[in-house]
Order: C-alpha cells, then structure tokens, then sequence
C-alpha cells in the first residue's frame, strides 16, 4: 500500500513539474492518471517501501549527487583527453570486479555510476557472488579485488548509506 | 549576466558533444566507442539543458530542462549497458590490442 501511495506521489509530482500549471483541468488528469499508474502497477516501483521515510537517506542522495557531478565533469575530460591526444593513449580491457552491495536498486545505481566515471563501462551484472564485469579503458589491474578498490570502494560507501 | 553564463554552459556543452563525436570516429572498437559517447554526449547533452535552465529560470520551458537531465541521467548508462551487453552477446570481439577479457572466459567456463 505504502509502495502505491510513493508511486502516486511521485508521479503526480512529475506530470505536474512537466505540465508546470496547477489549474483544474491539468490537476484532474494528473490524478487520474497517477491513481491508474499507481493502482495498476505501483507495487512493482519499490520493494522496501519503509527506505523512503528516513531523512538520512535524502542527505545522502545529496552528498551522492555532488560526488557524481564531479565524477562525471573528471571522467569527462579524461575521455575528451584521449579522444583528442594523437597516440589514441587506451589499454582496454574487461574486467571483473566485486561489490559488497545487496539491493536491486544499489547495484543498478552502482553500474550506472561507473559507466558515468573515468574510463568505465559496466557490461554485465554476474548472476553469482556479486559481480559486475566492467569494460575498462586503462587496465591497471586484472585481480577483482584491486579493481573492486580503484574503482568502485569511493562510492559503495555512500551508495549504502542510501540504498541498504 | 544570466545569458553570458547560460551560453556559457551551452558552449562547453557543445563542445563535450563535439569530443564524444570525435571518439565515436576515432576509437577501435564498440566498447571503447561508447565509452567516449556514453560519457561525453551526456555530460554534452546535460551541459546545453542546464544551459536552457540558467536562461528560462523556474519556468515552464526551465523546469523540463531540468527534468530531461535526470530522465538522461537516469537512462543514457542503461542504453549503453545494453548495448554493450548485447554487442557482446552477440559475439562482437574487442580490440586486437586489448588486455583481457574476463568476461569471455567467465562465459566459457560456464558452458562447459
């Protein structure tokens, strides 16, 4: 029930930012099109309905966005730098790498953070023990664990505080 | 003042999209070529929205500026995930040069 009421809300917000007027005819059908939403397919948006009402996580999601804005301009200038250096400076490769992180909902952000930060592309998800098989376009490393360091430790810890 | 720093943000915005087309030409292999374009027309793309944003303010034209940004945040990695999870299911090799490839021989290992 909780998990159709954050459905609901969510999708009323964004029809009504979209539409970006608050007078009756656009207010009725953003209601009745975020009840359809939210009675037809509102259990499926999040399993762990209770991770939306601490406020901690919000800071977090905060913090997470400033670090990944900075992430993403480094990441970019390190990708313009080799696409324009003359000798084409890559080492490519894919690489395994662990992750400590459980939730569904923490490990896609973790994959599309580090298709987001310099050098990476996440390929896969591995079905057993927690991989993620990441394409790497500097190899420093092939050992998962070592990987799993350079790559991925800076931002699991914020990602836990937000997601588990 | 809010016009020079908005055009500002769609210059280097402008820019980024020009590298990553740059990438998408030069870079031997899909891996490597969408890495350039995941991350460079991204932030491109993201840098001339935010430009409009700094223009219009919080208005209409403003609010979905800013709401394009997140739906491309949100969607541009998972495109390029499945493409690149498709290519390589599909048997696309990587460059000749490349290093390793644990992903092959994770496959292989489990077939057999």
């Amino acid at each position: 029930m909780r998990s159709r009421l954050i459905t609901f809300i969510i999708s009323l917000a964004l029809w009504l930012l979209l539409s970006f007027s608050l007078d009756w005819p656009h207010l009725l059908v953003g209601v009745s099109v975020a009840l359809f939403v939210a009675l037809s397919m509102g259990d499926m948006f999040t399993d762990s309905p209770h991770k939306w009402f601490s406020l901690r996580r919000y800071w977090w999601f905060i913090v997470f966005v400033a670090v990944f804005t900075w992430e993403c301009l480094k990441a970019n200038i390190d990708v313009a730098i080799r696409v324009l250096h003359p000798k084409l400076p890559i080492n490519p490769g894919i690489v395994k790498i662990k992750t400590t992180l459980k939730s569904e909902t923490g490990k896609t952000f973790l994959a599309n953070f580090i298709t987001l930060t310099p050098g990476t592309l996440s390929v896969d998800i591995g079905d057993e023990d927690n991989c993620l098989y990441v394409h790497w376009i500097d190899v420093k490393t092939q050992d998962p664990d070592a990987a799993y360091k350079i790559i991925a430790l800076r931002f699991e810890r914020i990602l836990k505080e937000v997601f588990e | 003042m809010n016009d020079i720093i908005a055009l500002i943000f769609i210059v280097v915005g402008i820019a980024f999209d020009l590298f990553g087309s740059i990438g998408l030409v030069r870079m031997p292999d899909v891996y490597n070529r969408l890495q350039a374009s995941t991350k460079c027309v991204t932030l491109g793309t993201c840098g001339i929205l935010f430009g409009v944003f700094v223009k219009f303010g919080f208005s209409a034209a403003g609010v979905k500026a800013l709401l394009c940004i997140l739906f491309l945040l949100l969607t541009a990695p998972v495109s390029a995930h499945a493409l690149a999870r498709g290519a390589h299911k599909s048997g696309v090799k990587l460059w000749e040069k490349s290093v390793c490839d644990k992903y092959l021989e994770d496959e292989a290992g489990n077939k057999q």
